[in-house]
């Protein structure tokens, strides 16, 4: 088992922000630890038995995602007094992590949960919504969605073509929404529709939707590669009426809304990424012992050596920004482009880990015997949502660019 | 009370060089499994409100000090560390870990003392009788079902032969069996408050125990490889060859 604390060189280049975050990149804390500790034994007992029964059954953990919420991991930063676990950012990295290596589904059920539906609502809505739409949501019971990618627009989010419009005491949203993970055993969601044309991105706002609910059906679940567990499909609204008070932040807000929620969710894909790259090195080193090939175990052979050596340093350097972004985000500093580092370098390295466990495994990692061919399928996806690698990039530049503002 | 031992659970065990044991080095320690049974019993009991405070105990070295602190997030109340730590500790058996608790019992005033049956690094089966010897208390050990009535302990017990139930008077000593329930994860929440509680640290030499050793570790062995066995074509030859071994 791969050993996970151990003493850092310092991290002079990177850091900048104190002694606190130099050490807790060295050595996690210890109320941390303990979490991570008791995410690993639920993912290692409860999750990876059943990941891949679920992912060809195409099944919504239910169970599982209860039991989760029994522990407080759908609600990980959500105060105490409103039914969450109170803890940092950090800790929900660690949790997400762990439990996807696990199973990268139940990861993203709860990662979606966390930081797109319950993140938007803690940070822009009202006391009143608070109550009514995060407290439900924090057991397990309920979960929610996030809408904002149309047919028409992914990483164009600006050009929402959902339309709200207000007929007297009430919202009326038309429109579709495409690719909802969540949606088919959601009990909300978050709905971005555009209030005022003219103003472009300016011009679109975040509303609060229950589901089910008159004016809102659902497409077909997608039939994806990967994470199938987890369920994605179209959202669509047709005259679906909500009452003013249903409107999340301010009109005008939404973009803003989403662009920051996003800024959060990245790391927790970038997490969902970790876990899926760190449970294929664990799979690909463990081969490596026991598979032997000219008369001795592969992983004396340098070839498989050095793959397992890129593996593990793609997975370590990308823990490391995602770490440091989640602090960073925990005090309070700006933390997008570290964010957007986080979640570029774990999907990239979710994808290239899970590619190079296949090799190691030779043709047992083409079948489904063994988990490779799962966490292969699973990490393509941490490429493209929450964000696609190329927008990760222009992020990634633009705050380059204005940090060298002449 | 109760007391969480500190167990192995190497991935791969191995003698020392020298014979005298297993390396325990570098391999991570955790919560003895029955004993994570009689934690989760107990705080079972405090939920339904029979008994008023749950207090983790464990003896060792310093690392013991991470099973305490998961037994507070499962909801133990406080922790009690007995330290115990290089040569002593190596050489710790279930004779001084019990005369240790029962000390502890006397100081605390404990009324149950619930650990799980056995360590599954030693597989003694011993700690549980002896402190309840040493205590002059009734035990109930194997147990998978406890159930408090008045001032009296029911308790199912696990017996070769099927299951044995007693009534036992409180004081007692309980010892977890496998079926006595199913631990629960440490929520988030609870880890949270388990930062607040507190863990006492305690020398053996304040309970006026001595833990030197009264046994001597001759040697330690692997297990002798498994031989491959013979086939054979008709039960004759089974018979045969069975007597041949000197089996039959």
């Amino acid at each position: 088992m791969a050993a996970l604390f151990k003493a850092r060189r310092a991290l002079g280049m990177v850091v900048g922000h104190g002694v606190r975050c130099l050490s807790q990149l060295a050595e996690l804390p210890e109320l941390h630890q303990m979490m991570r500790q008791t995410c690993r034994d639920y993912a290692q007992k409860e999750l990876a038995p059943i990941a891949a029964q679920l992912d060809k059954d195409h099944r919504f953990p239910a169970k599982q995602v209860q039991e989760l919420g029994a522990m407080g991991v759908m609600a990980v930063e959500v105060p105490e007094s409103l039914g969450g676990a109170g803890m940092d950012y950090l800790a929900y990295c660690l949790a997400v992590e762990e439990l996807s290596r696990g199973c990268a589904s139940t990861g993203v059920i709860v990662s979606v949960n966390n930081s797109l539906y319950l993140g938007p609502i803690l940070k822009f809505g009202t006391e009143e919504q608070k109550k009514q739409w995060i407290t439900p949501f924090t057991t397990g019971e309920k979960v929610g969605c996030f809408a904002l990618s149309e047919p028409g627009n992914g990483s164009d989010a600006g050009a929402a073509s959902t339309l709200a419009q207000r007929e007297g005491d009430e919202w009326v949203l038309n429109g579709t929404k495409a690719w909802i993970t969540n949606c088919w055993d959601a009990s909300a969601t978050v709905v971005f529709a555009t209030t005022d044309k003219s103003l472009k991105h300016k011009g679109i706002s975040a509303f609060l939707v229950p589901m089910p609910h008159p004016g809102l059906s659902l497409g077909k679940k997608e039939d994806k590669l990967g994470i199938r567990a987890s369920s994605t499909a179209n959202i669509i609204l047709e005259d679906c009426r909500i009452p003013l008070g249903n409107m999340l932040g301010e009109r005008g807000m939404g973009f803003k809304i989403a662009m920051q929620t996003l800024d959060s969710g990245r790391l927790g894909i970038a997490a969902q990424a970790l876990g899926i790259a760190q449970a294929a090195l664990d799979c690909a080193a463990d081969y490596a012992h026991k598979r032997t090939a000219f008369g001795a175990p592969i992983g004396k052979l340098q070839a498989i050596q050095f793959k397992l050596a890129d593996m593990a340093l793609a997975t370590e350097s990308a823990r490391l920004l995602t770490w440091r972004a989640a602090m960073l985000r925990d005090a309070k500093k700006p933390f997008t482009k570290e964010a957007a580092m986080a979640k570029l370098a774990a999907s990239e390295a979710a994808t290239f880990v899970s590619h190079q466990a296949i090799q190691v495994l030779g043709g047992m990692g083409y079948v489904t015997d063994m988990p490779a061919e799962r966490h292969y399928r699973d990490a393509r996806i941490t490429e493209i949502y929450e964000g696609t690698s190329e927008i990760q990039r222009l992020v990634i530049a633009n705050n380059i660019l204005k940090e060298y503002q002449q | 009370c109760f007391a969480p031992f500190l167990c192995l659970r190497p991935p791969q065990i191995r003698v020392k060089p020298d014979r005298t044991g297993v390396v325990t080095d570098g391999v991570k320690h955790s919560m003895n499994p029955f004993c994570e049974i009689a934690v989760e019993e107990a705080v079972k009991l405090k939920e339904k409100k029979l008994v008023k405070e749950v207090v983790a105990v464990s003896c060792g070295p310093q690392q013991v000090q991470e099973t305490i602190r998961t037994a507070l997030a499962m909801g133990a109340d406080r922790g009690i560390h007995v330290e115990v730590s290089g040569k002593d500790y190596e050489t710790l058996g279930p004779l001084q870990v019990s005369k240790i608790f029962a000390a502890l019992a006397k100081k605390e005033q404990a009324d149950l003392i619930i650990l799980g049956k056995q360590a599954i690094d030693d597989d003694c089966n011993q700690t549980g009788q002896m402190t309840a010897a040493l205590l002059d208390w009734p035990q109930g050990t194997f147990a998978s079902e406890v159930t408090l009535e008045a001032d009296k302990l029911k308790v199912v017990r696990e017996i070769d032969g099927g299951l044995e139930t007693i009534k036992i008077k409180l004081p007692a000593v309980v010892t977890a069996d496998l079926r006595l329930n199913t631990p629960r994860y440490a929520t988030l929440p609870n880890i949270m408050k388990a930062k607040k509680k507190k863990i006492v640290n305690v020398k053996p030499a304040d309970l006026g125990v001595d833990v030197s050793s009264r046994l001597e570790v001759l040697k330690v062995d692997e297990p002798p490889q498994r031989q491959s066995g013979v086939k054979v074509e008709t039960v004759h030859d089974l018979v045969e060859k069975l007597k041949e071994a000197g089996r039959i």
